[in-house]
């Protein structure tokens, strides 16, 4: 059936092109249909519950989608007049942001002052022109003693300020919209750059993270693929030695990629941060069964063999196993679909089609391809030179064998032990490498103010305008007082600041009026008449819903883990339940959403881990045909992660959402070099060799395919470390770090484990 | 040689400039004919009375309603004034708003506070935000006056069955929340059925329909629902008047702070 399959495919190689050609355009039609989508919800099924709690909020309150713009003068004196001045101009400049329908400053905070038995609602700082120092100074006070401003656009000690643009997005072409408000919002800080020298901007918040995760996605494609692509030609010029086979491998790699990214265009896949890589995994992966192919025909030329016998020789020697490894590399990556994470299953699915597709063109399109193109052997011969220092490698393990066993034991399960120094954390700021813009200017205004965590919490009082009774009042200034004074909490904003300095004004701004309203009438009148006074754009429907019968409290958050900040909601809703049982809260933020998404995925993750290890072991007792080896395969199968995970914790012990699904797909990977080890090892046996003979019988027959492709692999994955976004970059280096570990594991460990519990099984075939 | 070949391009430039001006000078005149014809056909109502329900939504669709009952006096040669007083939601029932809208100078704004019984100015430069935390803002209720803008003509165009003028309204006051207003006003009556609000960034804010009109005093078209859909934000405002009557007795001394207080 192969042989009758095998011989097609030689005597028509040029139809099985064709053929190839016209199903590869085909597929790669749909690559059309492709496109970028920079979002933090990319992250988010539509279901999952803080999203909808999310968008819950942010459909009876204003949308929170912002653009900070920090402003942190040289001099380190906001209020002065130059500064004043540039703040303000900013703060108008910023109304033509585009989407925007909000621009908050301590320009145009409406300041509200009794001036006998008028209420004067005004901009803080409403022209420049009337500036001098006792208006500064005025500025200054009010400034400085506003809750609702300092931490969150000023600084406690005036050195450094921010603006911040409210926008909503029409949600048509999302990504076009982020990028032409960010656009906007660079021009507009490139420009008062020129104009004030001695000034730092910063771009910040919730379009800026959107900005940066389609740019960083878009910067890896355009960086990452054109390494990897150099990369691969490297190492195909350095394991091949051959122009012609180099391009045959190349053209396979190439094609596997269109049609794949082609077929995710068709099936409605966008590009995101994670797939992104695809191509940069798929090059990885196929370069591996190319070079197999190749190898082994080459080798079968240095032979004397004609090619046409030549490349039935490769085949026969590796169909099989490039098609059990494809298989269990596919399965690996379809872990990922039972991920919380919407483009991470993405990921998986696309590198799981890619890898069969590979498979398939590797061992139908290459074939004719060889048969066309003008192959010959192998310039170099370097197959007895490794097979003397795979012997070499193969004497040390079984003269050290004793040594090598409990050593390598005691090493894996000392590794694995510190498993436990990693947590998961996600903190979506955090994705981005410190070298990053956004990065920096997240980092810079989190040190100055408080821009990159917060949680909203919203409070309901049960029934329409509940929120001017004095007694939801007291309850929402009590749990806001409550959240103040917890150390995660670097400021509050509250409705019940509003109605206390409303109070005040009513009373002459006699300070002893500082407090809530003493009736609901009153509290009622207060947010009208304020709600009248207040300019184009900035109303209260951010703090209060449309009926009045819910407030939203924002908390703005130190710099903590999402362990920390789920924690810290719990503990917050339950002392507001335990304190207010009548009224109800919810939270949600983006931050919540990150942490939470974490948790669940790393918990979905490792649920699915031991499905994945027991189809791919099955797939092991089948393609080893014994129960036996089956069985044997599951340490060095497990260990690498294991050992790889313990690494990790020394080397950084936060498990991020792309971390999390490396035990999945590094498994589907390393198997491979145990089940062409015990393979060969099996055959050996077999023929009636004791266990010494059959692991130097492997070591010499695989042991160099073995590390070629390790070597090809990890360099594949490392080249993931180059991007900016650690998502890609942990991946990457946590994947490397496990592959290699697995050949390690398969050289130094596996052969020692077999020599010392594999006698029995010997004396029985003897 | 380098002065002979820019001269007819100068002077082609120079014609085009002139005849485009000639163009928006045209159509500022008619776009000004208009508005004084849609503002004479509006005067002389005197005063006038209504009671109306507020709708507000939000882009999810939830709903939240306010009574008001609104007088207004008709003012000649000054702007409308007019008082609106609150009676749902029942926190602020009792609250009353006074306005004396000025063509040029910025409007004159009082709010009666029932529970602490006493009178606030507004201070009127926020004309821009929000009417009760609804779409409509003052500057979209208060009274009609031709000072208030630069008026351009634009085109013909049916609206709701019939011929109707597009005209542009580009607001004198710089603290106006808009670059321009475009509105449909038909031919016939000179109604207002439409206009549209740019925001300050020139892009599309909201759309005002107005429905229902009906006849007043056999001169005077009044409409009974006004629709305002943000289209930034996805909420809107439904205006329902629901009854207003003409030569109800008000005089100048009702619409005074004083009278404030007495408002029931």
């Amino acid at each position: 059936m192969r042989q009758l399959w095998l011989g097609w495919v030689l005597k028509h190689p040029w139809w099985v092109l064709l053929g190839t050609l016209v199903l590869v355009l085909l597929m790669s039609s749909g690559m059309s249909k492709l496109y970028f989508r920079g979002d933090f919800r990319v992250f988010f099924a539509a279901d999952n519950p803080q999203l909808l709690m999310f968008e819950q909020m942010q459909d009876e309150f204003n949308k929170s989608d912002n653009i900070l713009i920090g402003i942190a003068p040289a001099d380190g004196q906001i209020f002065n007049t130059t500064n004043l001045t540039l703040v303000k101009q900013i703060t108008d400049a910023a109304w033509q942001t585009p989407y925007s329908i909000r621009v908050d400053s301590i320009s145009n905070f409406q300041h509200t002052e009794a001036d006998a038995d008028d209420l004067l609602v005004a901009d803080l700082l409403l022209d420049t022109a009337q500036l001098d120092e006792a208006k500064i100074a005025h500025i200054r006070r009010v400034a400085l003693a506003e809750p609702t401003l300092v931490k969150r656009l000023i600084t406690a000690d005036g050195t450094v300020t921010a603006i911040n643009i409210t926008v909503q997005l029409p949600e048509l072409d999302k990504n076009k919209e982020v990028f032409d408000t960010f656009g906007f919002a660079r021009q507009l800080t490139d420009e008062f750059s020129q104009r004030y020298p001695d000034v730092r901007f910063y771009l910040a918040g919730v379009i800026a993270m959107n900005h940066s995760f389609a740019y960083e996605a878009e910067h890896d494609a355009r960086t990452l693929i054109p390494v990897m692509f150099i990369v691969i030609v490297i190492m195909l010029a350095l394991l091949l030695r051959s122009v012609v086979v180099a391009l045959a491998t190349v053209i396979i790699i190439v094609v596997t990629i269109t049609s794949t990214l082609g077929l995710a265009g068709a099936a409605g896949i966008f590009l995101s941060t994670a797939t992104v890589n695809v191509p940069t995994i798929l090059m990885t992966l196929a370069v591996a069964d190319c070079v197999h192919v190749i190898a082994s025909v080459q080798f079968a030329l240095s032979r004397g063999h004609d090619k046409q016998s030549a490349i039935e020789y490769s085949m026969q020697r590796n169909l099989m196993p490039i098609f059990i490894t494809s298989a269990t590399t596919a399965i690996g990556f379809l872990t990922l679909n039972f991920s919380e994470v919407p483009i991470l299953a993405d990921l998986g699915n696309m590198t799981a089609v890619g890898v069969m597709l590979a498979c398939l063109l590797s061992v139908v399109t290459l074939p004719a391809l060889l048969a066309v193109l003008p192959v010959r052997p192998g310039k170099v011969k370097p197959q007895h030179q490794q097979d003397t220092a795979m012997d070499k490698l193969a004497s040390f393990v079984i003269l050290r064998q004793r040594l090598l066993l409990p050593a390598m034991a005691l090493l894996m399960i000392v590794f694995a032990g510190f498993i436990s120094l990693n947590k998961v954390n996600d903190e979506a700021v955090k994705y981005f490498s410190p070298a990053t813009d956004f990065r920096q200017a997240m980092d810079f205004l989190d040190q100055h103010l408080t821009a990159s965590m917060s949680m909203d919490f919203v409070l309901h009082s049960g029934q329409s305008s509940g929120v001017n009774q004095p007694e939801f009042i007291a309850a929402v200034e009590n749990f806001s007082q409550w959240l103040a004074e917890q150390p995660e909490v670097a400021h509050v904003n509250s409705i019940s600041d509003v109605f206390k300095r409303l109070n005040k004004n009513m009373h002459a701004d006699d300070p002893a009026f500082y407090r809530i309203p003493q009736t609901q009438d009153e509290a009622a009148q207060y947010l009208l008449m304020y709600e009248m006074s207040l300019p184009y754009g900035l109303d209260l429907n951010n703090q209060l819903n449309l009926d009045k019968s819910a407030t939203r409290l924002t908390a703005a958050l130190r710099n903590m883990g999402s362990k920390e900040i789920t924690s810290f909601e719990q503990k917050s809703l339950q002392y507001f339940a335990s304190q207010f049982p009548q009224y109800q809260a919810s939270a949600a933020s983006t931050a919540l959403m990150f942490a939470h998404i974490g948790e669940r995925n790393m918990a979905s993750m490792l649920q699915t881990l031991p499905l994945a290890l027991v189809l791919i072991s099955l797939l092991l007792v089948f393609s080893l045909r014994s129960w036996r080896m089956g069985l044997i395969s599951l340490l060095p199968n497990i260990a690498p992660a294991a050992i790889g995970f313990g690494i990790w914790g020394l080397y950084s012990g936060e498990i991020n959402l792309g971390l999390s699904v490396v035990a999945g797909i590094s498994l589907g990977i390393i198997v491979d070099d145990t089940v062409h080890f015990l393979a060969k090892y099996q055959h050996a046996r077999h023929e009636g060799n004791n266990a010494e003979a059959a692991v130097r019988y492997a070591f010499n027959s695989v042991g160099r395919a073995l590390w070629i492709t390790t070597a090809v692999l990890v360099i594949g994955f490392s080249v993931l470390m180059l991007s900016s976004f650690r998502l890609n970059s942990d991946m990457g280096l946590l994947t490397a770090i496990i592959i290699f570990t697995a050949l390690v594991i398969d050289f130094l460990f596996l052969p020692a484990f077999l020599l010392k519990f594999d006698t029995k099984e010997s004396q029985h075939h003897a | 040689m380098r002065n002979i070949l820019p001269t007819p391009l100068l002077i082609l430039g120079l014609t085009g400039a002139v005849w485009l001006a000639g163009f928006a000078v045209a159509d500022e005149t008619k776009g000004l004919a208009i508005a004084q014809e849609r503002k004479v056909r509006d005067a002389g109502w005197g005063d006038s009375e209504s009671r109306t329900t507020m709708v507000l939504r939000n882009a999810k669709g939830d709903e939240s309603q306010r009574e008001i009952r609104t007088a207004a006096l008709e003012v000649q040669g000054d702007g409308d004034k007019g008082l609106t007083i609150f009676d749902e939601p029942r926190d602020v029932r009792g609250t009353a708003f006074l306005n004396h809208s000025h063509p040029t100078a910025e409007d004159d704004q009082w709010l009666y506070l029932p529970a602490v019984k006493r009178v606030k100015r507004i201070a009127s430069r926020n004309k821009s935000g929000p009417f009760m935390g609804s779409e409509f803002a003052y500057e979209d209720l208060s009274s009609f006056e031709i000072e208030k803008y630069r008026f351009s003509y634009l085109r013909d165009e049916s609206c709701n069955d019939q011929p109707c003028f597009v005209l542009e309204q580009v607001p004198a006051d710089e603290f106006s929340g808009y670059s321009k207003t475009v509105v449909w006003v038909d031919q016939q009556h000179y109604r207002l059925h439409k206009a549209e609000y740019y925001d300050r960034k020139n892009t599309l804010l909201k759309t005002l329909t107005l429905h229902d009109y009906q006849l007043y005093l056999d001169k005077y078209w009044r409409p009974h629902k006004l629709s305002m859909v943000n289209h930034q934000t996805g909420k809107s405002t439904d205006l329902l008047i629901h009854q207003i009557s003409f030569n109800t007795g008000r005089t100048a001394a009702d619409f005074d702070t004083n009278a404030l207080q007495r408002v029931r």
